[in-house]
């Protein structure tokens, strides 16, 4: 007699184990090599390596800078993606293949290209010199890199939740005498949040993990506009594992934690779902 | 009266959907729009809320012109076919909707809510999210929302084509005690003629953008204006047949048409249940044989097949056929009491003539 519960569905513990051992060695495995590596350091030591004022510096940039890019493709990029979604217009194919763009390009391609487009003599650097903005060499300029790598995210996740949207939930609130922002705010707004939130969650994990497009146009100025994934590399060209290691190690605790904090902010903002 | 169309047209892309189309509610009348799909007749509902704009044409809704009134501003309920529930919102908060927008103060809101949600026996339910409904419950919210801000009429389209059989019958009973109980002009769109003859005072029968005819449920039915409506409303054997010498010739049935030319071909019709019928071979004009009777409750469903392979529809119901003796494949006969004409045009067709 056979233990198992007949499943219509053949194959489910080939797949499952399949899927365990491929989490495990590309997922798990690093992670817990790079955890049982820092046991090497005593807390102290660890702790003092983990602080360094210029180490703090290079994470406040990191997920500084990495949490007002998602913001600002949060909007910006629902933004987009409602056009795309919603009108048709001339070049609307364009647009739209444009917008992977970020994702198949080099990243350092795109950093050369933004470092030169922000220099002081560059195309859009000379304009914005003038008005007294510096981008290139400085935090700003970190972000908007990091607002570049990070724009598909949001619109390839929104485009098929509004695309999908019912308008008659939208004519429905008109008889009910709702004009267009109120309709916006009530109606359309809770049903794309879990969406957006989604979208920025994979933004903001691309752009604390951004290095190649960063790199050029930061400058990396100790203390200013060097981002903490380039402080491990220094670390390590400086022979310090333990130093590079400590700092790996917050990173992978913060990223965590913010993930997390994202995911339940979605599974609330779609609680009516379930 | 609560709502009027005055020659009222509508292009989409220079494809007319709506015909220049001209009718009245009157106030408090619960009426039906009916027609076969695509003939226009959600295209007329969705311009009376404001949702499309008429090409040409003037839409009243309480003696007021409405055609350049937006959808806010026309105080109407709108059911959707699909319900459109706001599904991030709870059932009270989505009853409740239309009254925020209007400013209801919070008790009068309050009541207002706990007033609909008795009389939808939605009971228990306000604090359920819309997929956790049935078809019938979410039916019922639309219905509502829709009502809750006390809209001057009510339009639904389709309003029970989303649920099963059994559901939309105790729909339509909802539909009819609610309008008894609040007396709101209501219209809506159906294409289920048995659905707008049971609900509605009036009916409208649309096709291709047209509107055919008007008027209660009997009267449709007994004086149909013209053969689409004739078939459409009830079941109808029409039949081409030749004059020849004041009798129109249908295969072995025939007709007076007494001063029609010979050669002149007419449209003839009659109900299936203008047809007699007897066990006796002999006992009526036609020869026949009951070729299958269907039972559909109160009513059997007849097909009787002539000699030359002409089928006739007749409906009697059960206790007629027990009397009279019938059986499937068993020879019968026949005459027809009532025929109608229906002219080529598809002009007003001429009364029914009696054949004795």
């Amino acid at each position: 007699m056979p233990a198992t519960r007949f499943n219509p569905l053949p194959g489910f513990g080939l797949t499952m184990g399949y899927t365990l051992v491929y989490v495990g060695v590309i997922v798990v495995l690093p992670l817990a090599a790079l955890l049982v590596r820092t046991l090497d350091l005593t807390p102290a030591d660890f702790w003092r390596l983990a602080t360094d004022p210029r180490a703090m510096a290079s994470y406040r940039l990191t997920f500084g800078a990495s949490l007002a890019a998602a913001g600002v493709n949060a909007l910006f990029g629902t933004l987009l993606a409602w056009v795309l979604a919603r009108y048709r217009f001339p070049g609307r194919g364009l647009v739209d293949a444009l917008v992977d763009f970020p994702f198949a390009l080099p990243t350092a391609v795109a950093g050369l290209t933004l470092a030169d487009l922000f220099a002081a003599e560059g195309w859009l650097g000379r304009g914005l010199a003038m008005a007294g903005i510096q981008v290139a060499f400085t935090p700003l300029g970190v972000m908007v890199a990091l607002t570049f790598v990070g724009l598909p995210f949001v619109v390839r996740t929104l485009q098929p939740v509004i695309e999908g949207f019912d308008r008659e939930l939208e004519e429905a609130a008109a008889t009910l005498g709702a004009g267009r922002w109120r309709t916006f705010r009530s109606v359309v707004a809770p049903t794309l949040l879990p969406a957006v939130l989604t979208g920025f969650a994979l933004a903001l994990a691309r752009a604390i993990g951004e290095y190649g497009s960063v790199i050029f146009i930061a400058g990396n100025k100790p203390f200013v506009s060097e981002i903490a994934p380039l402080l491990i590399v220094i670390r390590l060209e400086e022979y310090d594992y333990a130093g590079a290691m400590a700092l790996a190690v917050v990173l992978l605790a913060i990223s965590f934690l913010l993930l997390i904090t994202i995911n339940l902010l979605e599974r609330w903002s779609s609680r009516f779902r379930r | 009266m609560s709502i009027e169309l005055h020659q009222v047209s509508k292009e989409f892309g220079g494809v007319a959907a709506v015909r220049g189309v001209s009718f009245r509610v009157n106030d408090g009348e619960l009426v039906a729009l009916l027609g076969p799909s695509g003939g226009g007749k959600t295209t007329v509902l969705r311009m009376i809320a404001g949702l499309e704009a008429p090409t040409a044409g003037d839409i009243y809704i309480r003696g007021q012109r409405v055609n350049d009134l937006s959808v806010q501003k026309r105080n109407i309920g709108f059911v959707f076919q699909n319900y459109a529930l706001f599904g991030s919102m709870t059932v009270l908060k989505n009853i409740a909707f239309g009254l925020k927008i209007k400013r209801w103060g919070r008790r009068r809101r309050a009541e207002r809510v706990a007033e609909l949600l008795e009389l939808l026996d939605l009971c228990g339910l306000e604090n359920r999210y819309p997929h956790q409904l049935s078809g019938g419950q979410r039916q019922r919210v639309a219905i509502a929302r829709a009502l809750a801000p006390q809209p001057s009429v009510l339009l639904l389209d389709e309003p029970f084509g989303a649920v099963d059989a059994k559901i939309r019958q105790e729909l339509r009973e909802w539909l009819v005690r609610l309008h008894s109980q609040l007396n709101v002009t209501t219209l809506f769109v159906t294409h289920d003629q048995e659905e707008a003859m049971e609900v509605a005072h009036r009916i409208i029968i649309f096709s291709t953008g047209r509107l055919e005819q008007m008027g209660p449920p009997r009267e449709v039915y007994d004086q149909p204006a013209n053969e689409f409506v004739a078939r459409f409303i009830g079941v109808m054997n029409v039949f081409e047949s030749e004059v020849r010498g004041g009798v129109a010739r249908a295969g072995e049935l025939e007709f007076p048409a007494p001063g029609r030319p010979d050669g002149d071909r007419l449209r003839l019709g009659f109900r299936p249940y203008a047809v007699q019928i007897s066990a006796d071979p002999a006992a009526y004009r036609y020869p026949a044989i009951l070729r299958h009777a269907f039972f559909l409750g109160v009513v059997m469903r007849l097909e009787l097949e002539m000699p030359s392979g002409l089928a006739v529809r007749a409906r009697i119901t059960k206790e007629e056929y027990t009397q009279l003796g019938l059986a499937e494949d068993a020879p019968v006969s026949f005459q027809i009491r009532q025929f109608r004409v229906f002219s080529r045009d598809d002009a007003a067709p001429a009364a029914e003539t009696a054949v004795s």
